[in-house]
């Protein structure tokens, strides 16, 4: 018998362990997935928590019952890997593979600048990344009777990286309904040259912010949080006052990776951006957020690299060539408040553009433009991650690589 | 994209003036960038420039942090030699292209 490891149960692992028992005799290869924690967490609904738009129960589910049948599930931390002897060591027992899959995710490091995981924390600074944090904020905000808000993003590359715009989106009509908009100076504070970067999207979307009276601060790297007297400041030393800062923290991978010489600057896994390789050691594997790969650290993402996926450790089994097939599409639900969504439909070379999706010229969905109908499907998506996402099952009509049918390339300025 | 005359040399630029093919990079190139912004470089920004030309050429990830760590620069001189914007700037006299999200 062979071994064939997951590490991690987040999205991408489960998805994995879904492909490949029904594609693995079950005579031949043991898989075995491995993840401390038994709760599994719907990360896309920790947007919607802070805003009462969810509920707690909306967003975590036991992670055993993703978990297909036939494959071995260990609730054991990870303690380190041994990539040239082919083990990993977890808290109280030592595995052999033959096959690595690492799946280890993206974790928010708010240590990493000075004063953010300081006195204030979860009081007036807080993270929406974390089911803790994202419950705290929601507490929060029921009872904020407004001032200084600012949401900022430390430094790409960050999970879900229109998610803090997407959080001042949905914040602006938050305070309107609760009808104390008035009462709040609403800041997005950026690293980036602007809240947009992408030219067609700055000419097709600058004016949500406009229109939503946000402020927008760019090119801010923060050197610190002064929790005394509430300030972010950066290391050209402007400060920005606050009352209630939500923030995105530095992005690492899992501090396994570190430990076990596998990644690089911020503990991802160098890997093949398009055949999913480790580029280290053949036989590793990497998906989701714990490769480098430029491409967006997000659940679409994780669904498309595993089909490739899939069929590469197939053909490396058989001692095939693998396929470079993974192309970085990603598509994404955009909210911008007031029950409204964008769709973005990109990959490693082509920006998001204007068109229809997923069929040329029908729809339903309109690319980069809102409507109520994306805000749907955006809600929708909590019951296609459940119920199919996580299973593997492939989402009718929306292919692995990103379709240039039924797209518009050249976005003339001022359209909405 | 749009073509531009640098430093003699008629090249494909993006709309915010980044260089589209790195490899047609050299000094004079990054001098000429480097006035339009209003700086002057010297051999300590041409250190920075190599840096941050080998991290895109290995296509690792270019992050502040990163750079601080490099040894060459701390964040707070690579404030001093590209003042309002480090990355953003440094990516364009680099010749690499500009540091952006999704969107």
């Amino acid at each position: 018998m062979k071994n064939l490891i997951i590490l991690g149960a987040g999205t991408s692992g489960t998805m994995m362990a879904n492909h490949l028992r029904s594609k693995l005799a079950k005579n031949q290869w043991n898989i075995t997935i491995v993840d401390q924690f038994k709760t599994h967490y719907y990360q896309p609904g920790f947007l919607f928590l802070p805003f009462d738009i969810y509920t707690e129960s909306q967003v975590k589910k036991v992670g055993k019952k993703f978990i297909p049948k036939g494959v071995n599930y260990i609730q054991k931390k990870i303690k380190q890997i041994f990539p040239d002897e082919n083990k990993v060591a977890l808290e109280d027992e030592t595995l052999n593979y033959d096959l690595l899959i690492i799946a280890t995710g993206s974790k928010i490091a708010p240590e990493e600048t000075e004063g953010m995981k300081g006195k204030n924390w979860h009081k007036n600074v807080f993270d929406f990344y974390t089911y803790e944090g994202s419950l705290a904020l929601r507490n929060k905000l029921r009872e904020f009777k407004g001032g200084k808000m600012i949401v900022h993003f430390t430094e790409m590359p960050i999970k879900c990286p229109v998610a803090p715009l997407e959080f001042a989106f949905l914040a602006d009509s938050y305070f309107r309904k609760k009808g104390m908009r008035d009462k709040v100076d609403l800041k997005y504070v950026t690293p980036l040259g602007g809240a947009f970067t992408k030219p067609k999207a700055t000419k097709a979307l600058s004016y949500l912010l406009e229109e939503k009276g946000i402020e927008v601060i760019t090119d801010f790297d923060i050197e610190k949080v002064d929790n005394d007297l509430n300030q972010i400041v950066d290391y050209g030393e402007r400060a920005v006052d606050f009352d209630l800062l939500v923030t995105v923290p530095t992005n690492m991978g899992d501090k396994v990776i570190e430990k076990s010489g596998l990644g690089d600057d911020l503990n991802f896994v160098p890997t093949h951006p398009n055949t999913l390789q480790s580029q280290a050691h053949e036989n590793i594997f990497v998906i989701g957020d714990a490769t480098n790969v430029p491409a967006s650290k997000a659940g679409s993402v994780a669904h498309f690299e595993a089909e490739t996926l899939t069929d590469n450790i197939l053909l490396y089994i058989n001692n095939q060539p693998l396929k470079e097939e993974f192309d970085g599409h990603a598509n994404c639900f955009i909210e911008t408040g007031n029950n409204k969504a964008l769709l973005i439909d990109f990959n490693y070379k082509q920006e998001p553009v204007e068109g229809t999706f997923p069929f040329a010229g029908i729809g339903p969905l309109k690319l980069l433009k809102e409507s109520i109908f994306n805000h749907w499907g955006k809600l929708a998506f909590r019951w296609i991650y459940w119920n199919m996402l996580l299973k593997g099952i492939a989402i009718p009509f929306v292919s692995r690589n990103m379709s240039f049918k039924g797209k518009v390339f050249d976005i003339k300025s001022d359209q909405k | 994209m749009a073509l531009k005359t640098i430093a003699g040399v008629e090249l494909e630029v993006s709309e915010d003036g980044y260089l589209k093919d790195m490899t047609q990079w050299n000094d004079e190139i990054a001098k000429e960038i480097a006035t339009e912004i209003g700086i002057e470089l010297t051999p300590k920004h041409f250190e920075v420039l190599n840096y941050l030309r080998e991290k895109t050429e290995a296509k690792e990830s270019l992050t502040i942090r990163g750079v601080g760590k490099s040894g060459i620069v701390t964040i707070k001189e690579l404030y001093v030699l590209f003042p309002k914007g480090p990355l953003k700037f440094s990516s364009r006299i680099a010749g690499i292209p500009k540091p952006t999200s999704c969107i």
